[in-house]
């Protein structure tokens, strides 16, 4: 049992095994030197203009001379806000967020569902790439091929017509308030490019709630005499809720805060995406601007605290 | 434990199937538009088939221009998302430190707000530090945001990988950083690379926030927005439309492949 | 000649909780030494700060009369056998027992040609091609052992070895081991929470509890002279008598073990300790059969085959002088 070797070997030498040492020696340091890159950059560039931002919505717009008064701290702008037609984009803006959480949620969760319990081998593949594709499909291009398909010489006006039910869709355009010209002027329309645009965020944390059922629970509630309804109302859907909260936490959001499909799909009745963005721009009010965006941020912020208090985020 | 247990029912069969040609179909439609012969309009069905389009479309520099600048952002901003999200992942991974959840939270953050106000923040930010409208300013928005992409995918794999591999690495005499090179990255490769590519798409296709943060330069996705607004040559946009949907495919195909094994476990249930 | 590992006044505190406290030990060059006690008690931690893992709050440590305090694990020529085995999954098991080489830049067919050696060392010779996630537990746990050995490390630590493996697998395994320890010279120390395992293998054994080495002995000091009631009770099938129980017999007043198999069953009259049979187990070779002599249970265990007394019979018990092993005074 003759053996020369040291019982401890010499550091590494060089500036990296100084480093390794210290790094071993103080656990701690090397987390904060990890983080350091990332928080400086979110921290600094990203909240700070957030915070630069909501700062801006404290002053006011001189209306006559149309220049930004920053010498006063001022809830004018907020205002602003509860003027009718002000209220009206944001009332707009949020029953159509809802409508199309809602319905993304009931296109979405068959999908999620065959996908989580009843897709096996070769179909989970396909069914994983039905998903993702359109989900991670660029946005735009989502959007112009409704352009083509809404569009009154395309594709649905034509089917109509060979079907001979063209009626059926002047019908629908003569609905008040949510009709119009083409569909691809009235509110019908941006509410379909919505909901085919946002919807797919909502399959996959849906499927990943149901996929977290165990399969036990189901034969439980079977074996304690159940019917497959009863089965699914009160064992599978309350357990999926947490999923399909946090996949509204998108769609709701990503339509709150959209101001280029009601431009390009829907009449000229603004949405407060499109608010925020022509306060900013031409009209060079920024605080009015800033007060608009506040209101998306509020209503996300009391979003995401109730759903994370219904356990939403775990899903996510 | 996995049966071939009970079989869908109809009813559920077909609502999925309509679910998801609802989601195919109109991006397969824009395909068939590409090859149309009528220039004005958008009618259907299509009076004729042509493959003009393509040449006319290879002959535009704008549509160059403008491919390339995204291109070049996307490589760019992926980049530094790669960094910042495997930092954040690692140290969030590492130890059980009491601002773990914050930091989740500020890394999410840029995607779950509204672009908008991602883009107007980050503008007014930029104005008032006097920082010019460039190219660099595109990239400082994107990378923001494609973080999160990296960031997720890296955490779930740091999750996955049993901490005794490190010590089992330094045991047997490997130090820090060799540690990290022959152990650590080959166990989280696929997953950077998987979050990269989707970082990749995410700023290929990146419109609402870049709107904001580009000075006169247009990306792709500002080129078809122009498109979209004011169309010069419409069956022009169309090809670019499908061979957009196309070069997206792929990083969402090889993504899936890389992180096929494992992460989605099928609903058998634990 | 110098000890292999010597610890001297180790602290390891987490906040509040001391999982180490003030431990004092030193291991010999060349011993097969056990760490045992149960879960919480501060083995693994001891270990870990062994291998390097953990550092000390207080106190030194040395490895072969050098200073390990401030050394980090990869300049320790210590290697570890870890509890999940700890197997490289992207690495084939050839590749893995070559780490360390690899690590050490030697050239590949002095790498392949010495991993070999090792799997031949642990009855894996040939197994070079497949991966960890192909191998069955008790394989998994030759190559961490050949992974570890193949750079003939000075001490090799094994954490709970053998706590994966079903009795047939740990019985050959510990034969394994034993020799393997004797052919190689190596330090071995290895913990425990099996008393049975740390008695048949080690050379000497540390019982820890509540962060302390309550008593350091061979297998045999261990067993038949406990230091106090925690090690009797821990190590083997102890009966524990308390300060009265034991002053009867002898006229002492102090804490008394008396090991079950030197319990005999004897005519209730004129026996010191006499009671009713309130359990019998058939354990297979012996019997035990719990005894309540009046406020308190000895447990006689007795080769099975001969004729027992049922549930309820009452008996006396008997037992040689020597066989009582006092300890502390009362308290």
């Amino acid at each position: 049992m003759t053996t020369t070797a040291l019982a401890i070997t010499e550091r590494r030498p060089g500036i990296l095994g100084w480093l390794s040492d210290q790094f071993w020696r103080h656990p701690g340091m090397f987390v904060l030197l990890l983080l350091t890159p990332p928080l400086l950059w979110l921290g600094i560039v990203y909240i700070g203009s957030l915070l630069a931002l909501l700062f801006q919505s404290f002053f006011a717009i001189d209306e006559f001379s149309g220049v930004v008064d920053y010498s006063t701290l001022t809830l004018k702008s907020y205002a602003e806000l509860l003027r009718p037609a002000n209220l009206d984009i944001i009332v707009r803006t949020v029953v159509m967020s809802a409508l199309v959480t809602l319905a993304s949620a009931v296109i979405a969760f068959p999908i999620a569902y065959m996908a989580a319990r009843y897709v096996r081998g070769k179909w989970k593949a396909l069914f994983y790439l039905g998903i993702m594709l359109p989900l991670w499909s660029s946005y735009l291009v989502k959007i112009y091929a409704w352009k083509l398909i809404l569009a009154k010489e395309g594709i649905l006006t034509w089917v109509f017509e060979s079907l001979h039910i063209g009626f059926v869709l002047d019908w629908v355009l003569a609905i008040p308030v949510i009709g119009g010209n083409s569909l691809s002027v009235s509110y019908i329309g941006t509410f379909l490019v919505f909901v085919y645009v946002w919807m797919p965020f909502m399959i996959l944390p849906i499927q990943a709630s149901l996929e977290r059922v165990p399969v036990n629970l189901i034969d439980a509630s079977s074996d304690l005499g159940a019917t497959p309804q009863q089965t699914f109302w009160k064992v599978i859907f309350p357990l999926a809720l947490p999923g399909i909260i946090a996949g509204s936490i998108f769609t709701f959001s990503l339509t709150l805060g959209d101001y280029i499909i009601p431009q390009i799909i829907g009449s000229s009745r603004l949405f407060i995406g499109q608010a925020v963005y022509a306060q900013q721009g031409t009209a060079g009010n920024i605080p009015l601007a800033a007060a608009f965006t506040v209101v998306p941020i509020v209503i996300m912020g009391l979003y995401l605290w109730m759903a994370k208090r219904q356990g939403a985020f775990d899903a996510l | 434990m996995r049966s071939d247990g009970p079989k869908a029912s109809l009813g559920l069969k077909i609502s999925a199937a309509a679910g998801l040609i609802f989601m195919i179909a109109p991006l397969l439609l824009i395909f068939v538009y590409a090859f149309t012969t009528e220039e004005k309009s958008y009618q259907w069905p299509p009076p004729g088939l042509t493959l003009k389009w393509f040449g006319v479309t290879l002959n535009r520099p704008d549509v160059w221009q403008a491919l390339t600048l995204s291109i070049q952002v996307a490589s760019i901003s992926t980049a530094i998302a790669l960094v910042l999200g495997t930092l954040c992942a690692a140290a969030v991974s590492q130890s059980d430190f009491f601002g773990r959840e914050t930091i989740s939270l500020l890394v999410i953050l840029p995607i779950a707000l509204p672009g908008i106000i991602t883009g107007i923040a980050l503008r007014s930010a930029f104005s008032l530090a006097e920082i010019p409208f460039s190219f660099w300013t595109i990239v400082l928005g994107h990378a923001t945001f494609c973080v999160v992409v990296v960031y997720n995918n890296a955490v779930a794999r740091f999750r996955r990988t049993s901490k005794s591999l490190i010590e089992a690495s330094m045991d047997l005499g490997a130090d820090g950083f060799q540690t990290f090179r022959y152990v650590i990255l080959p166990n989280i490769g696929t997953a950077l690379l998987a979050g990269g590519m989707l970082a990749f798409a995410l700023s290929f296709d990146e419109v609402i926030v870049t709107t904001f943060t580009a000075g006169q330069q247009q990306t792709l996705p500002l080129w078809m927005l122009e498109e979209l607004i004011r169309p010069r040559q419409r069956p022009v946009t169309n090809v670019v439309a499908m061979i957009v949907v196309l070069v997206t495919t792929i990083p969402i195909l090889a993504a899936f492949y890389l992180t096929r094994d494992g992460d989605q476990i099928a609903g058998s249930g634990k | 000649m110098t000890a292999a590992v010597c610890l001297r006044n180790v602290s390891r505190h987490f906040g509040v909780i001391k999982a180490m406290d003030e431990v004092n030990l030193t291991i010999a060059s060349g011993e097969f030494f056990a760490m045992l006690g149960p879960s919480g008690s501060g083995k693994t931690t001891c270990l870990r700060v062994i291998a390097g893992f953990e550092q000390p709050t207080h106190g030194h440590i040395e490895i072969f009369g050098e200073d390990a305090t401030g050394v980090p694990p990869y300049r320790r020529n210590v290697n570890t056998v870890f509890q999940d085995y700890a197997l490289f999954p992207h690495l084939n098991v050839l590749d893995n027992v070559a780490y360390s080489l690899m690590l050490k830049k030697a050239p590949r067919a002095e790498r392949h040609k010495a991993a070999e050696a090792a799997l031949d060392m642990v009855k894996l010779a040939g197994y070079g091609t497949r991966r960890p996630s192909e191998l069955s537990g008790g394989q998994r746990q030759r190559v961490a052992l050949a992974r570890a050995l193949v750079n003939r490390p000075k001490v090799l630590l094994l954490d709970e070895p053998l706590g994966a493996l079903d009795l047939k697998l740990r019985e050959s395994m510990q034969e394994e081991l034993k020799s393997l320890q004797k052919a190689l010279g190596i330090t071995f120390i290895f913990v425990t929470h099996d008393q049975g395992e740390a008695l048949s293998m080690a050379d000497r054994v540390a019982v820890f509890s509540g962060g302390r080495v309550i008593q350091v002995g061979t297998p045999e000091e261990i067993y038949a002279r406990p230091n106090s009631r925690f090690v009797a009770d821990f190590v083997g099938s102890s009966n524990v008598l308390n300060p009265d129980q034991v002053s009867a017999l002898t006229g002492e007043r102090r804490w008394g073990s008396l090991r079950s198999e030197s319990v005999r069953l004897a005519p209730e009259a004129g026996s010191a300790l006499a009671g009713t049979v309130t359990t019998k187990n058939y354990l297979g070779a012996t019997t035990r059969l719990g005894i309540d002599i009046g406020g308190s249970s000895i447990h006689a265990l007795l080769p099975s085959g001969q004729e027992l007394p049922d549930i309820g019979a009452r008996t006396g018990l008997a037992f040689e002088r020597g066989a009582l092993h006092l300890m502390e005074a009362e308290q």
